[in-house]
This record gives structure tokens, sequence and C-alpha cells, in this order.
């Protein structure tokens, strides 16, 4: 790259400027004695040391590097910013994200990915507990095993895990399609495996490129909704 | 919401610096609940010198101030003339660490306190344990405790927003029943009320209304039993019904449990020269050699533990 094409980064420092300056100039607000972000500018967050909310609420194409570890919620609600996690993220990160890109580069607590409805969220080691909790269209992939309750009630999307997966995997799922190369501890509530038909090999192929990984697809299996749940069956009624 | 904190000091290079890492961690923990904290120290040659007995208590157990009102040198002769031998006492803001002659025993420490100060909270007892309670914000009661200069080689600490008893230093973590041994707690235990009916059936006496307290007395009368720490913590899992993070410790072991679905945080990290656990990651990151530790979210029901 030359130095005519080469991107801007600008440097922030948690530890010298407040979380709140920096998540206002990652949404494009003013911050009192800083210039703001131009387009496209990307951004290094140092210390981070486990702070909650880490740039959440981006709605512009941006790549933005976090150093060190990081709290709850990192890079929620994204839209269209590219982060990339140098370290390990706590509970809920990308959640309800939109689009864009989300790598995190260690291991991610409990609720990865809730409710997001769009973009691609990268996990390279574990993810904890309920990873992709009710996901509306989010695309995520897991580089090692996800913990118990993942995709629960999840509604629409992928979910790819390279290891294995916890008890109740998806149970009471709607649409979304889970692909799984390791062992399912257990099933939940209306999920079940499906057939690995062409399609289903071609859009996994996809999301393992898209997050850097070259397994074959083959090796996986494909779980999703039995559909049993989507209507009230009457010889449950003394249940309820 | 509450957090917990914990550190167990496996370098013994490090014991003169027990009470500041613990303060650092404890103040970080302070958004989980800043309504009171509490610590226990494992160790400390000021509070519980080798070879006594040491019982920490708050002298009026209403009181919301960060001082107790009492100098070491009244409760001293209080203490003494009621035990009927000599008692050292040292101030630790709200609360006081008294320590005795080993031989004098827990139950005539207890006893004597009582009835010097017929108002007092016993907080914790044991030879090599002090535990300090108070009610105030964390930051401020790490330093009327003094805990930045503390040393040893195992601490705990609670910071607490309550939900199922009131704010008072009896509601404050940790909790002791038996000889050092302690308890802290994220979380809440829900069926609390029906256990502690069976325990009081056993002849167990609880000095407060909260959960946590239900919690410590199930793992002592197990452990009396002659149960190990990891079965009594087990039928724990068995028998209370809620969200929680547990950590349990003595003089040899450090043990953490979460509830079967995991509802409440924790995060463990363990290093050659110590082992920690937290609510949130952000406590650990000021100890020493953190970005060589192992860290890791403990699994629900599976109980991790480290001895000396």
């Amino acid at each position: 790259m030359d130095a005519m094409t080469e991107t801007k980064v600008r440097e922030l420092d948690l530890s010298e400027t407040t979380l709140r300056a920096v998540n206002s100039l990652l949404q494009g607000r003013s911050v009192e004695g800083v210039d703001p972000l131009e387009a496209g500018e990307s951004v290094v967050i140092r210390h981070a040391r486990g702070a909650h909310a880490v740039a959440v609420g981006m709605d512009d194409p941006r790549r933005v590097v976090i150093q060190g570890s990081v709290g709850y919620f990192a890079a929620g609600m994204n839209q269209q910013a590219e982060v990339v996690i140098e370290g390990s993220a706590g509970v809920g990160v990308a959640e309800n994200m939109m689009s864009g890109i989300v790598r995190v580069l260690g291991n991610a607590s409990q609720s990865a990915g809730a409710t997001a409805h769009g973009g691609l969220l990268i996990i390279k080691g574990d993810a904890g507990a309920r990873c992709g909790i009710s996901m509306k269209g989010v695309d995520i992939v897991v580089g090692g095993s996800i913990g118990h309750m993942s995709a629960f009630m999840a509604q629409a999307g992928r979910l790819v895990v390279r290891g294995d997966a916890g008890d109740a995997l998806g149970d009471s799922i709607y649409e979304a399609r889970i692909y799984v190369r390791g062992a399912v501890k257990s099933l939940g509530a209306d999920c079940v495996a499906k057939e690995m038909r062409p399609e289903h090999v071609a859009e996994l192929e996809e999301l393992l490129t898209a997050a850097g990984f070259d397994d074959d697809p083959h090796e996986y299996t494909r779980y999703g909704s039995a559909r049993k749940l989507y209507n009230f069956n009457v010889d449950n009624h003394s249940a309820y | 919401m509450c957090g917990i904190v914990g550190l167990h000091l496996r370098n013994p290079e490090l014991h003169p610096r027990l009470g500041e890492l613990l303060t650092g961690m404890l103040i970080e923990m302070q958004d989980r609940g800043d309504e009171s904290a509490g610590v226990a120290v494992y160790g400390d040659p000021r509070w519980s010198p080798p070879g006594h007995m040491t019982v920490s208590f708050v002298p009026d157990a209403a009181s919301r101030d960060l001082s107790s009102g009492i100098s070491e040198h009244d409760a001293m002769t209080a203490l003494s003339q009621a035990l009927g031998s000599p008692v050292e006492v040292v101030d630790a803001g709200p609360t006081l660490v008294a320590h005795g002659p080993r031989s004098v025993g827990a139950g005539a420490m207890r006893d004597a306190i009582m009835t010097a100060f017929p108002k007092a909270l016993i907080a914790g007892f044991g030879e090599h344990l002090a535990v300090l309670k108070g009610v105030g914000h964390p930051r401020d009661l790490a330093e009327a405790y003094g805990l930045p200069k503390a040393q040893g080689w195992q601490g705990v600490g609670h910071t607490r927003m309550a939900t199922e008893s009131a704010v008072v230093a009896g509601g404050c973590h940790p909790y002791t029943v038996g000889p050092d041994q302690c308890l802290v707690h994220n979380g809440a235990f829900h069926n609390f009320a029906s256990v502690r009916r069976h325990l009081r059936e056993k002849g167990i006496t609880f000095y407060s209304q909260n959960d946590t307290e239900v919690g410590a007395w199930f793992v002592a009368d197990r452990l009396a039993e002659g149960y190990d720490i990891e079965t009594a913590l087990k039928e724990l899992l068995d028998t209370f019904d809620g969200g929680y993070t547990l950590l349990v410790s003595n003089t040899e072991s450090f043990a953490v449990v979460r509830d079967a679905i995991a509802l409440k945080p924790a995060v463990i990290a363990e290093h050659p020269d110590w082992v920690a656990v937290a609510s949130e990651y952000r406590a650990l990151v000021q100890l020493p050699g953190i970005d060589d530790a192992l860290i890791y979210e403990p699994e629900p029901e599976r109980i991790y533990a480290w001895t000396r």
C-alpha cells in the first residue's frame, strides 16, 4: 500500500479518554476538544481492560481494532463497521448486531450474538452458554465449542460450530440453520438433525471461507426446527 | 446483582501484597453493588497472629458508621474482663478484630464479646481468619478496614446489592459459620426459607435474615457430618434453587461453583503465582502477570477447587 492510499488510523486510549467520549466519536457525535473521525478512518482502541460496552452503536463503514479483552456488550448494535477484538469478550458480544463484521480472537462469554439481525460474528476460540440466543438473521462462526442453550429460540440466520455444542442446542428453534462439526451434548425441544443437501454444503463452505477457515463442510451435521411447536397440539392441553 | 472476588496466592513473595491486590479487585466490583462490602483475609499477622484464636465482630450490629466508635484500648479492657484472660483488639473501622490465646477457644471468645457488647454481630472466627463487615461504599469500607495494608495467603470479598434481606452489617458477606470457613455469594437462593426451617429443626440459630447465611450453614452442617467440601457443595446444588455463583474457602482450600444453568457470572484466572475468581474479568486485570494467566468461565454445576 503506498502512502497515498494508506488508511488513516486514530488511536484512542481508554486509560486517557472516557468510554463515553470514545463511543461518541465512533457513533459520529462531536466530542469537545477531539477532532471528529473522518469517513473510513480506522480506529485502534487501547487499554480496554475488560470495560463494558466498548464500541457500541456504530453505523459507519470503519475498521475498529480493540486491544485486550473487553467486558459486556462489546460492539453491540453494530451496523456496517468491522470490529476486531484482540482478546476475549464478555457477555453479549455483538448483541443485536444489524450488519458488519465482529471478530473475536480469544473466547466469548455467554449470549454472543444475542438477538442479532445481520452481519457476521466470528469467534476464534470458544463461546459460552446461549450463543446466538434468539438470533434473527446474523451469521455466527465459532472456531471452538459452544455452551448450553445455544441458538435458543433462534429465528433466522446461520450458526456454525467447528467444535462441540453443549446441552439443549436449538431449543424451541424457528428457522435458523445450525451446523456443528463435533458432538452435540443434547438437542433442545423441536431441534433435529437434518440432511445436508448441496445448497447447505455450499452455504456452509461460504461461511467458513468468510470466517477464514478451510474445513471440509461434509464433516458437519445440519440441525434445524422440526416445526412441531409451530401449532398447538391439542393432545398437550392438559400440560397448560 | 452483587460482585464477588477471591484471590489465593501460591507464591509467598506476593503475601505482603494480598490486601493491595484484593482492594483493587473489590473496588472494581463496586458497580455490581455499593451498599455494603465485606472481606475475609487469611493469614494477616496483625489481625490473626499465629497461635491465637481470632474473632471479628461489629460491636453494634445496627451501626451504619465506618468506625465502630470504640477504641482498641476500651474494647481490650472490656473483653479481657469478660473473658478473664488477656485479649488483644485491632481496630478495623466498623469491625473490631479480637485475638486471644488459642487455648481459650472460639466459643468462650464469642461469649465474652456478647457479654461486653450485647448488640454485637460476630462476623467470623478462626485461627487464621479475619472477617470485616460494614455498611457503605466498597471504596470507603476498604479504606476503613485498612485492607490495602493487609497481608496473607488468601482473601475473598463481596460487594452487595441487597435482594433478600436488609442493608445492615448482618446482611454483609462473607458468612463464616464454622472456624476459618467462609462463603460469599453472587445471586439469590429462592427456597432458602424452606432449607432454613429444616436447619432450625436441627438446632441451628441464624443471626441474620440473609439467604446466603442459610447456604453457609448448610455447607457447615454437611462438613460437620463428615462430608468433604466437594460432596457438601454437590448436595447444595441439589438442594438450593436459584441463580448463584459461590466461593467457599477455608484455611486449606478455595472452591467455586455455579448454579445449574450458569445464571450468574464468574471468571477464573489461574497463574503459577495465584488463582483468582471474580464476577467479571475487569476485576482481574490489575493482577500481576494477568496476560500469562489461563482465563476461563466455570461450567455450571462443576466444582472447581484449589488446595494449598
